[in-house]
């Protein structure tokens, strides 16, 4: 018994050694040191210099660190031009979230019906995803380059015009309307959604949708098919299943996508670039232009770092939830 | 899955070793190696529709009607013999930064490399450029050098008070305008712009013109017109054109800077030179001025007989509307003719020029400029590089290609285009006036707010939100 316990002992203070320094951990530890240390500077290191910055005075080629709290903030924020691009962002993300979701959805339920060349239709619809932004952006802004319509339009409303439906003729990425275009007392940009903006949207949802879609057929084909069935054999009608069983079963999906999609459109810069440049006016100028225009033609690098944090904290609100969800389905588990 | 594990034992320490190398390793400086994306920059520059382009960067190619510049140079070369004696000889190294990757322009650099070559055998040039973004990559890129004490030994900027910025990090070269004679052929009133608290910093290598008209002849001929002398003549011109269903006057604003180009042109027809040049002194009265509101309005009179797609096409779009017929004019720098050789486009038939309405008998400037860097590495090669800049050969060599016009009046004006030829008279007579949007007359930071200020005011004419946003942007003009 006494012998047992000494052997229990000593062989639970081997395993205990042996947990924390076997030579598979010091193996790993050292495989995983580079890269944190790495990330800890080039990531982390880094978002904190830039969180410092945005603290000072610096504008000008030469770094200028004198103190000067939220200043800067509160110089963005005031400025109609970070308003604007507060508004725009929000509009163009939840359009784009709406847009890729809802069409993804569709076209991962149409080729999950088993259609006939149903890997073609796949590879179509996510080939999109394979062309930079760029090229999107470029490709799109000729399409939605209206000309001087109605006498000598150009890309779409060249088409609209050619087919007899002139009517539909608009302005598109040069219309400078916001609609319904409320004003607040305090705030400087005009509320609504951006009618340039649209133009954008649609491009970006054309781009990402297949994406979207990808996701959701490898979650309806993950749906075990015994689950339906069963649901049929109850007398379920083919909504009732799809509303009771697939959808709740794809909401980790959903979530995913939301994640994914979600920084993506904040961080959005290239292809607004490329497709309005930001205007007409700033009515499609998003924050990461913002960024980009105030830190490096303005030289107003202080100002360009609190914009890049605010950035920051708009992802960051959209993914901590999600790591928390995640974290803790990780425990039940 | 043991022999992968040792096999992974063995790799670790070369990865580390690996990681630490590449942390270590100096930031090498860019050096030719990314002009390789010149090629590329150029068709996207070409295809015109796409990337942000500003005048020095645009795709204006070169006019070539003039002597071919190698010729040139080896004609001057007993010139350039006496005036290496004093250069730097023997080997060593120079480095040259720029963005002028594609087009004329990198030709026109080239050709002031060659003359340097022939001046100073042995010199390696480095020739630094980084392609993008119509400078504002090379700005960044530049801008880390600085603070990390690696300069170039001498860099492009813009000629004037855009220099401010940079003036920490340059050597005031006020002697050597004297020592090589450049404030005898400079004009008095450009050195003048040119000074900072003081001091001259840079060199200039070239001039262009902003407040320029260009207009298309077959339709003022067919509609009896004469291009507009004052601003109320352009009313009725464009009154007469719109009647005919022609767009009256072509405008951009893709690469955000066609708006306040054309409000620049008209301040400086409001205003005249000598009140125009107050405006930027960072006086907050002179723009408390009522002429400001007045130049407000007249722009936004302008605007409604501008191209209602302006937001979505870029300059040189515009330009080619003219050249198309399709609009009867546009108001843009000289960058343009270059724009409108490269199209094949010919003068006095496809294009026409003037100075842009109310600006007559005034030269709305703006010039790219070298400057010498402090604690530059290769400081007696940097000062031949300058010698060279500011040469007759250098400029006569770089300006043809580039399209553009010298900075100095002694030019040989043989080698040039009609148009240029016409410039370098306009320019030898016409009062000198700074110009705001292209770096002459105002800094960096305050351009970007100038800019969008005026996007604004293009989509969405509202004249009390313009003039306030210009009041609140007077603090950027000392910074």
């Amino acid at each position: 018994m006494q012998q047992a316990r000494t052997q229990d002992v000593a062989a639970s203070g081997r395993a205990r050694r042996r947990r924390w320094l076997t030579r598979d951990r010091a193996t790993a530890l050292l495989m995983i040191t580079p890269s944190v240390i790495a990330i800890a500077v080039f990531v982390y290191g880094f978002i904190g210099w830039t969180g410092y910055i945005s603290l000072t005075k610096w504008i000008g080629i030469k770094a200028d660190y004198t103190f000067v709290g939220l200043q800067n903030y509160g110089t963005i924020f005031n400025a109609l031009r970070f308003q604007t691009d507060i508004r725009n962002t929000i509009v163009f993300t939840a359009f784009f979230l709406i847009g890729c979701l809802g069409l993804g959805l569709a076209l991962a339920l149409m080729i999950d019906s088993r259609v006939r060349g149903e890997a073609i239709f796949r590879s179509i619809y996510i080939f999109p995803m394979a062309i930079s932004f760029i090229v999107t952006g470029v490709v799109w802004a000729w399409i939605f380059t209206p000309g001087k319509f109605p006498q000598d339009p150009t890309g779409l409303n060249l088409l609209f015009s050619k087919i007899g439906l002139g009517f539909l003729q608009s302005a598109w990425i040069t219309d400078n309307r916001v609609l319904p275009g409320y004003i607040l007392s305090g705030i400087k940009a005009r509320i609504g959604v951006p009618m340039a903006m649209i133009p954008v949207i649609v491009a970006a949802v054309w781009q990402m949708s297949g994406f979207t879609m990808a996701m959701y057929l490898a979650g309806l084909r993950g749906i075990p098919e015994e689950l339906r069935e069963a649901a049929r054999v109850d007398g379920a009608s083919e909504w009732q299943v799809f509303q009771r069983i697939t959808l709740p079963l794809l909401q980790p999906i959903t979530l995913s996508a939301v994640i994914i999609l979600g920084h993506i459109s904040l961080k959005i810069f290239d292809l607004v670039l490329t497709m309005t440049g930001g205007g007409p006016g700033n009515a499609t100028d998003v924050p990461g232009i913002f960024v980009y225009d105030i830190t490096f033609n303005a030289n107003k690098i202080a100002q360009g770092a609190a914009a890049a944090v605010v950035m920051l904290l708009l992802v960051a609100v959209l993914i901590v939830p999600y790591l928390i969800y995640n974290a803790r389905t990780e425990v039940e588990r | 899955m043991l022999y992968a594990q040792r096999w992974l034992r063995l790799f670790a320490p070369f990865a580390i070793l690996a990681m630490l190398l590449a942390a270590c390793g100096s930031t090498a400086p860019s050096t030719s190696s990314e002009s390789s994306n010149a090629s590329s920059n150029a068709s996207s520059n070409a295809s015109s529709n796409s990337s942000a382009a500003q005048p020095t960067a645009a795709a204006a190619e070169a006019p070539t009607t003039a002597a071919e510049p190698t010729a040139a140079t080896s004609a001057e070369a007993p010139t350039a013999a006496t005036s290496s004696g004093s250069t730097a000889s023997g080997s060593g190294k120079l480095e040259i930064f720029s963005w002028w990757t594609n087009g004329g322009e990198a030709d026109g650099l080239n050709a002031m490399y060659d003359v340097y070559k022939q001046q100073n055998p042995g010199i390696e040039i480095v020739n630094a450029t980084v392609a993008g973004g119509a400078g504002t990559n090379a700005k960044a890129v530049l801008q880390t050098r600085l603070q990390g004490n690696q300069p170039p030994d001498s860099w492009q900027v813009h000629a004037g008070r855009e220099t401010l910025s940079y003036v920490d990090y340059l050597q005031p070269l006020t002697q050597f305008f004297k020592d090589e004679g450049l404030d005898k052929v400079m004009p008095k009133l450009l050195l003048d712009q040119l000074n900072i608290n003081g001091e001259i910093y840079t060199v200039p290598v070239n001039i262009h013109r902003s407040n320029m008209l260009w207009y298309n002849p077959k339709i003022f001929k067919d509609n009896n017109l004469t291009p507009p002398k004052t601003l109320d003549e352009f009313f009725t011109v464009a009154e007469a054109l719109k009647a005919k269903g022609i767009t009256p006057l072509a405008m951009g604003g893709k690469d955000g800077f066609e708006a306040s180009h054309l409000f620049e042109s008209v301040l400086l027809a409001t205003f005249g030179p000598d009140d125009y040049t107050k405006l930027w002194t960072g006086d907050e009265t002179a723009w408390a001025d009522e002429r400001v509101l007045t130049a407000i309005n007249t722009m936004g009179k302008m605007l409604t007989y501008a191209n209602s797609d302006r937001s979505a096409i870029g300059w040189a779009d515009a330009a080619q509307m003219v050249i198309d017929g399709k609009a009867g004019m546009t108001i843009m720098g000289d960058w343009a003719e270059g724009y409108f050789l490269s199209k094949g486009a010919k003068g006095h038939e496809d294009y026409e020029w003037a100075a842009s309405p109310g600006t007559d008998g005034v030269f709305l400037w703006l010039s790219d400029s070298f400057g010498l860097a402090k604690g530059a590495p290769h400081p007696d090669a940097a000062t031949a590089w300058l010698k060279v800049c500011g040469s007759k050969e250098g400029q006569d060599a770089f300006n043809p290609k580039k399209g553009s016009i010298p900075a100095r009046t002694d030019a040989d004006k043989s080698k040039y285009d009609e148009y240029l030829q016409w410039s370098i008279d306009q320019f030898g007579k016409d009062k000198l006036a700074p110009s705001a949007v292209h770096g002459a007359a105002t800094t960096n930071t305050y351009q970007t707010a100038f800019h969008n200020a005026l996007e604004v005011f293009s989509a969405n004419p509202d004249a009390t939100a313009l003039a306030s946003a210009l009041t609140e942007a007077v603090p950027d003009l000392t910074r």
